[in-house]
C-alpha cells in the first residue's frame, strides 16, 4: 500500500526545488501514481522552461554499418559479420543522405552504426571528413562504438575521442546506455561497453568540449532499483561535468528481438518513468518524448509529464522501426501537435540554441 | 496535488466536485478550454474513484454491422455507402446467424448491432434478424440499433415508438448502443448530417426505451466542427435526460476520425483532445454511472492512461468492428482478452469483466 504521508513530503520537496534522493525516487517509481508524477515533472518542467516553447531538431539518422559483433539481446537491427545482408554505407549513399537532409532544413546527421568488426580508425575519421565536406553538424558515435573504436585501435578513450573530433565530429549521442547496471548489461549485451566505460566516455567528451545526450532503454529485464542506478549514475556524472544536453528515455521494443517474448512496456508505464525521469534528473536542462515508439498522441501527452522536447523529425530512422514499431511523424505533424498542446513549437541545434 | 489544482486556477470547480455539486454550463466551457490537462485529469478521477473505485470494466462482445448501405450519408462518416455502390453491403438473416454461430465457442456475452439507415429491409428483418440471434445463442444480451436507426424502425413498422421498442424487446434486443448522438446542436448536423435523426428526435428515442425499462448508452463525436459550447450543450441536454428517465449505463466520447469521410482535411484528434473529452465529461456527467475510453477510437494506449483521467470501462475485445476501421482507425479490431487485463492492471486498476448491464462476471 502506498505510503500517500511520503510521497506527498517527496512532492513538498520537489516542488520546493529540492534534489530527491535514490529512495525517495524509488518510492515514486513504486508507489507514485501517473497524476501524482505528471504533476511533480510538469511543474518542474515549468520552472525550467518558463516559456511555453517545445523544441525538435531536424535531422537524419545515418546507420553507417548494421553489422556489428554485439549481438546485443534486445536489437533486431543488427546483422552477424558472417551474415552476407550486412552492409556498409558507400560513400555515394552517404551524400546522397546528407543533401537530402540539408533540403529539409535538417540541421545535424546522427551517425551511428554496429560494432564493425575490422574498420580501421582511418575509416571513421575519413567519413566524418567527408560529410564535415556538407558544412552539417554531425553528432556521431555512442560510447559503445568509442570503446569499440579504442579496442580495435589500442588507443585509449580520450585518444580516440580527440582525432574523432579534429575529424569533424562536434557531439555524441547518449545511445548504447541502455540500462547503466552491469548486470543487466552482461545478461542482454556482455560485448558491449561497461557502465564505467560508457560514463567515462562521456566524462571525456565533456572534457573536450564536446555536448553528449543520455538515454536509458527501459523496460526488458531490469529491475526498477536498477533504473534509478541509472539515473543516479547520470545525475552524478552531469554533477561534474554539465555535458549532457538532454536525458531521452524510451521504452525497450521487443519484436525481432531475443527478448521478444518480453511484454511490451504500456504507454501509461512510460509516462511513469518519463515524469520520474524529470523529477530526478534536476541537474539536466531537457527531457525528451519518444514519439517514435510512443506515437503521435502518448508523445503528445508527454509534454505533460515532464518533456520539453520533441526529439528528432528522424527523416531516417532504421533501429526502432527493425523491431516492428513504425510510426513516422513529418515536421508538420510535429508542429501541429506541439501547437495542439498550446506550445509554440522551435526547431533547435543540437545543443538546444533555436535555428 | 489538489493545490496543483488550485494553482491550475479550478480550485472552484475543484470544492464543487468534492461537495458533489453539479457543474454549470461556464464550468464546462472553462474547463474544455483548458490544456491543463493534469488538473482536469485529478478532478475527473474524483468523479470516477467517487462512483467506481478502483474497477476497470470490459466485456467480452462481437460486433456485427448488418449492413453498410445507408441514406444519410453523413459527411462524417466513412463507413455509410448508397445503395448500389460497389462498396455497399448487407448481411441476410442468414449471415447474421452464421456470424454469431462461428464463435458459439468464446465466452461472448453481448452481441452489439448496428448498421445504417437502409432504405428498402422490411421491419421484419430486424425482428428476424434479432430472433435469429437469440436462437444461435439464447443467452447473449443484445445490445442493438442506435436511436437513430430505432427511429427508423418506428417509421418503417408505422408505430409509436414505445411500440417499436416493446416489438423489438419481443424479439430479444437487450439494451441500446449510443451512436447515433454526434453533436445534438442543430447547426452541426445541418452541417453534417442534415438528414439524420435530430438531437431532439435522438433523445426523445432514449426517453422512450428507458421508460420502457431499457437501458441505454450515450456518445458525442467531437473534433470535427464542433464549437466547445456545442459540446457543453450536448452534455447538458443528456445530463437533463438522464435526471428524466435515467436509463443511460455509460457516456462514450467519439473520436472523429477524418480519413475516408467528406471532412477529410479536419486533422485527427490529438491525444491531449481525447483525454481532455473523456476528463470533461466525467466531471459534468454526475448522473452517467460509467465513462468509457473506446480502445477501438483512440487506441490502446490512449485508453490505458484514460483510466487515470475518469473513465472506467474500455470496451472490450471488440471483433469485426466496420465502422472505425472504415474512417481509418489504426488500433486493428481485435485485442485479446489478457492484454485488455494486463493493461488495465499495469494502471493500477482492478479489471472487470462485465455484461452489458454491469453485472460482474469476473474480478481479476
Amino acid at each position: 500500500m502506498a505510503d500517500l504521508h511520503k510521497l506527498a513530503a517527496i512532492g513538498d520537496k520537489v516542488l520546493a526545488g529540492e534534489r530527491i534522493s535514490a529512495d525517495e525516487a524509488l518510492a515514486l517509481a513504486m508507489d507514485g501514481d501517473l497524476l501524482r508524477l505528471g504533476f511533480m515533472a510538469d511543474a518542474i518542467r515549468r520552472r525550467r522552461h518558463p516559456e511555453p516553447v517545445v523544441t525538435y531538431v531536424i535531422d537524419r539518422n545515418i546507420n553507417y554499418t548494421d553489422i556489428c559483433i554485439s549481438a546485443c539481446k534486445f536489437c533486431a537491427f543488427f546483422k552477424s559479420p558472417e551474415d552476407p545482408a550486412g552492409s556498409v554505407l558507400s560513400r555515394a549513399e552517404l551524400g546522397e543522405k546528407i543533401t537530402e537532409t540539408l533540403a529539409l532544413g535538417g540541421t545535424q546527421i546522427l551517425l551511428q552504426g554496429g560494432l564493425h568488426p575490422d574498420l580501421p580508425l582511418s575509416f571513421y575519421e575519413e567519413m566524418l571528413s567527408f560529410i564535415k565536406g556538407y558544412g552539417i553538424h554531425v553528432h556521431g558515435f555512442s560510447p559503445p562504438e568509442i570503446c569499440h573504436f579504442a579496442a580495435l585501435s589500442g588507443l585509449d578513450l580520450g585518444e580516440v575521442l580527440l582525432r574523432l573530433q579534429k575529424a569533424g565530429l562536434d557531439s555524441i549521442p547518449g545511445g548504447g546506455a541502455e540500462i547503466l547496471c552491469d548486470r543487466v548489461r552482461r545478461e542482454t549485451a556482455p560485448r558491449k561497453c561497461s557502465t564505467d566505460e560508457w560514463l567515462a566516455v562521456m566524462a571525456e567528451a565533456h572534457h573536450l568540449g564536446m555536448r553528449t545526450t543520455a538515454t536509458m532503454m527501459f523496460g526488458h529485464i531490469e529491475s526498477i532499483p536498477e533504473r534509478i542506478e541509472h539515473l543516479a549514475r547520470l545525475r552524478d556524472l552531469q554533477d561534474e561535468t554539465g555535458g549532457f544536453t538532454a536525458f531521452i528515455p524510451w521504452p525497450f521494443q521487443p519484436d525481432n528481438t531475443v527478448l521478444a517474448g518480453l511484454a511490451k512496456t504500456t504507454a501509461l508505464q512510460y509516462l511513469r518513468m518519463l515524469a520520474l525521469s524529470r523529477i530526478f534528473l534536476d541537474n539536466f536542462d531537457n527531457i525528451q518524448a519518444s514519439w517514435v515508439t510512443q506515437g503521435p498522441k502518448i508523445a503528445q501527452l508527454s509534454l505533460f509529464f515532464g518533456a520539453n522536447d520533441f526529439g528528432s523529425t528522424m527523416i531516417e530512422e532504421n533501429v526502432v522501426a527493425a523491431a516492428g514499431v513504425g510510426f513516422r511523424l513529418s515536421e508538420g505533424e510535429i508542429r501541429g501537435l506541439v501547437e495542439d498542446a498550446g506550445f509554440v513549437p522551435r526547431q533547435r541545434r543540437m545543443n538546444y540554441s533555436l535555428v | 496535488m489538489e493545490k496543483m489544482v488550485v494553482a491550475a486556477g479550478f480550485g472552484d470547480i475543484l470544492d464543487k466536485i468534492k461537495a458533489g455539486e453539479r457543474l454549470g454550463f461556464a464550468d464546462g466551457v472553462r474547463l474544455y478550454r483548458s490544456n491543463e490537462i493534469l488538473a482536469l485529469g485529478y478532478l475527473a478521477n474524483l468523479v470516477r474513484e467517487r462512483l467506481n473505485g478502483d474497477k476497470a470494466y470490459f466485456i467480452y462482445n462481437q460486433h456485427v454491422n448488418y449492413s453498410n448501405v445507408c441514406t444519410n450519408l453523413c459527411k462524417f462518416c466513412a463507413f455509410g455507402k448508397e445503395k448500389g455502390s460497389p462498396l455497399a453491403y448487407e448481411m441476410s438473416v442468414a449471415e447474421v446467424r452464421a456470424k454469431i454461430r462461428e464463435r458459439l465457442a468464446e465466452p461472448i456475452s453481448e452481441a452489439h448491432v448496428v448498421g445504417g439507415i437502409h432504405p428498402d429491409l422490411p421491419y421484419q428483418y430486424y425482428l428476424d434478424m434479432l430472433k435469429g440471434i437469440k436462437e444461435e445463442r439464447p443467452e447473449i444480451h443484445i445490445q442493438a440499433f442506435t436511436c437513430v436507426e430505432i427511429a427508423h424502425l418506428a417509421e418503417l413498422a408505422g408505430k409509436s415508438l414505445a411500440d417499436t421498442l416493446k416489438d423489438l424487446v419481443a424479439a430479444g434486443l437487450g439494451s441500446i448502443p449510443g451512436g447515433g448522438a454526434e453533436v445534438f446542436s442543430p447547426r452541426i448536423r445541418e452541417k453534417t448530417c442534415e438528414k439524420k435523426l435530430s438531437g431532439q428526435g435522438w433523445l426523445e428515442v432514449a426517453k422512450t426505451a428507458h421508460r420502457l425499462g431499457l437501458k441505454s448508452n450515450a456518445t458525442m463525436l467531437y473534433g470535427h466542427i464542433e464549437t466547445i459550447e456545442e459540446r457543453v450543450e450536448h452534455l447538458e441536454a443528456l445530463r437533463a435526460a438522464q435526471d428524466e428517465s435515467g436509463g443511460f449505463l455509460t457516456f462514450i466520447p467519439l473520436a472523429f476520425h477524418p480519413k475516408n469521410t467528406e471532412m477529410e482535411t479536419i486533422a485527427k484528434t490529438s491525444g491531449l483532445e481525447d483525454l481532455k473529452n473523456i476528463a470533461v465529461a466525467r466531471c459534468f456527467l454526475d448522473n452517467f454511472p460509467h465513462v468509457k475510453a473506446y480502445w477501438v477510437m483512440i487506441g490502446p494506449k490512449l485508453a490505458q492512461v484514460a483510466l487515470s483521467f475518469g473513465a472506467d470501462d474500455v470496451d472490450g475485445t471488440v471483433k469485426e468492428e466496420r465502422i472505425t476501421s472504415m474512417a481509418g482507425g489504426e488500433s486493428g479490431g481485435v485485442m485479446a482478452d489478457s492484454e485488455l487485463i494486463r493493461l488495465i492492471r499495469d494502471a493500477g486498476r482492478t479489471p472487470v469483466l462485465r455484461d452489458t448491464l454491469f453485472n460482474e462476471l469476473k474480478v481479476y
